[in-house]
């Protein structure tokens, strides 16, 4: 064999060939490639029509425009459905984290009795699904004459987020090490102390990020929200309600920016905890 | 010196709040579903009967429904394992130092609302959008076909906005494998589809357990993808629940109907962390 029928033989390597190599050494990238583009379809979909001239209802593209940016408020109804739903958000997240980290301090700290009972009662109403959730409550709120609207919903929202907050707080104590507070303890810091000034530092950002999961819950929730409410109206509730006559452009600004911020969020927070493992 | 009653003090106004607001909802949902109409009462007056027939007239009046419920959960839930499974493993094992950055990117289209997602995929996937237009002028569906209003749709619909349930755990039991153990089964001659039988599939059972459950749960009680995504064919016991509720203020049947999907999700549930043998939930 030569070197020259050696040469000749390479472009006549089949091109179907050529492409299943190619495939094969690049399959993984190619399903990454796939699946994000199907994760971010709606996406894209919703922040492109953000820009759409189209008044009342954003189903056909008419034109480019920047007004929905510019007046987020020019359909009314979005913006007191969204700031119901901030309000609910905050106070909601402000008692289950609250609450929760208590809880999560009270079973990731103490050996008791009942611990595994409640570990139990935090797992339910995990487990639980939404809907039943909310009727249960509607059922309850129904017999004790209280009418369903903003504080109902409020309630609502603390039961499912309790859980999630504790789940993640108890981690973050889990991963810590006992040591640190037992140096603090022969350092003479007393319990309180200890727990000021070592153990609540060390576990704040669990408790931050619980804060944020309830939060991103609670501001999404419709299922339970739409059992409580009554006649007031939050975010995602709006959504549901027109999405038949469909939804004003505004909506997706106020969806897309929400989209920014929290992938701008999500980014610092992993920048600066990076920074501090640096340091 | 910790005193005993500390963990009580702590646990005592979450569990106070809990016992108020989600224990005694769940008995009195007991007691409403068996609750009979008030004999020329007004609509949504109902007295304490015992009635437990409720349940039977709940369940036969709608067992499509509630079939229906449980089979496009079940493929939602495996289509997300599916879709998830590689995905999670590239970014354990092949992503390098792009690693974080693709994950917040797995998770971050989760932070546009969901509703808004679900009404984009409406859209998408309507006489309006670029997905018919394009299939039927390529042959692969017929003029008349639709996709929205479909099974396929609020399936479709499932599988997409419960995923990140599906990848994260997913992720972050893969993530703990050591790489090594694979390289040992490789040095044992195992090819790679037997490696992943037998040493990665195992070693990532508690994800796939934990995702799974978180997947399923909430596909079984949504009607939201229902709703909007489908049609009255493809009702499912959720949609059922809140006409029941809000349209017809048939309280009995409805708090019937949760319970039913309560303890038919409890039992599946309870039943799949038997067999697959893991105990590592939360």
């Amino acid at each position: 064999m030569t070197l020259n029928q050696k040469d000749a033989s390479i472009p006549t390597l089949p091109l179907g060939a050529v492409i299943s190599r190619w495939i094969g050494r690049n399959l993984i990238r190619i399903y990454m490639v796939i699946a994000f583009t199907y994760l971010f379809i709606p996406v894209a979909y919703t922040f492109a029509f953000s820009f759409n001239d189209s008044g009342k209802s954003n189903l056909v593209w008419k034109g480019f425009t920047f007004d929905n940016w510019t007046n987020p408020c020019g359909a009314p109804e979005v913006c007191s459905a969204l700031g119901n739903s901030i309000k609910i958000g905050f106070l909601a997240t402000t008692f289950a984290t609250i609450l929760g980290t208590m809880i999560a301090f009270a079973i990731g700290r103490h050996a008791f009795k009942g611990r595994s009972a409640s570990n139990l009662l935090i797992f339910l109403p995990m487990a639980t699904p939404e809907i039943v959730l909310g009727a249960s409550l509607l059922s309850l709120f129904l017999v004790l004459h209280i009418n369903p609207g903003f504080w109902p919903t409020v309630i609502a929202h603390v039961v499912f987020c309790i859980s999630f907050v504790v789940v993640t707080v108890k981690a973050r104590i889990a991963s810590l090490d006992p040591r640190l507070e037992q140096a603090a303890m022969d350092l003479y810091a007393n319990e309180f102390q200890t727990f000021r000034r070592v153990t609540l530092p060390l576990v704040a950002p669990g408790i931050a990020a619980a804060a944020l999961l309830a939060f991103s819950l609670s501001f999404d929730d419709f299922i339970i929200t739409n059992f409580n409410s009554g006649t007031v109206t939050t975010f995602p509730k709006f959504i549901y309600v027109s999405a038949a006559r469909g939804i004003p452009a505004q909506a997706n600004v106020i969806g897309s920016a929400m989209f920014f911020l929290a992938l701008a969020l999500v980014i610092v927070g992993q920048v600066v905890s990076r920074k501090r493992k640096v340091s | 010196m910790k005193k005993i009653s500390t963990p009580y003090l702590l646990l005592l106004p979450g569990f106070a709040f809990l016992f108020t607001f989600f224990i005694l909802p769940i008995i009195n949902l007991a007691q409403t579903s068996t609750q009979t109409r008030i004999a020329n009462g007004d609509t949504g007056q109902y007295e304490q009967t015992l009635r437990f027939a409720n349940y039977v007239d709940a369940f036969v009046e709608n067992r499509e429904q509630f079939t229906r419920s449980f089979v496009y959960a079940i493929i939602a839930t495996l289509l997300a394992l599916m879709i998830s499974y590689p995905l999670a493993y590239a970014l354990a094992f092949k992503a390098g130092k792009y690693k974080n950055i693709l994950l917040v990117l797995v998770v971050a289209p989760f932070f546009t609302s969901f509703l808004l997602r679900t009404v984009a995929w409406k859209q998408i996937l309507g006489e309006e959008g670029f997905v018919v237009p394009t299939l039927r002028s390529l042959g692969f569906i017929s003029q008349s076909t639709t996709l929205t209003s479909t099974a396929f749709a609020v399936v479709m619909g499932m599988t997409y906005n419960f995923l990140p349930f599906m990848t994260l755990p997913l992720y972050a039991s893969i993530d703990r494998i050591d790489p090594r153990t694979l390289e040992a089964s490789g040095d044992l001659y195992a090819n790679g589809f037997t490696t992943f039988r037998k040493v990665t599939l195992p070693l990532s059972m508690p994800g796939v357990v934990a995702g799974t459950l978180l997947t399923f749960i909430p596909a079984a009680g949504d009607y939201v993808n229902a709703q909007i995504l489908g049609s009255p064919n493809t009702k499912m016991i959720g949609n059922v629940i809140e006409s029941r509720y809000f349209k017809i203020v048939d309280y009995p049947t409805a708090a019937a109907l949760s319970f039913t999907l309560m303890a038919a999700i409890l039992i599946l549930v309870t039943f799949y962390i038997r067999k697959a043998g893991t105990e590592e939930l939360v």
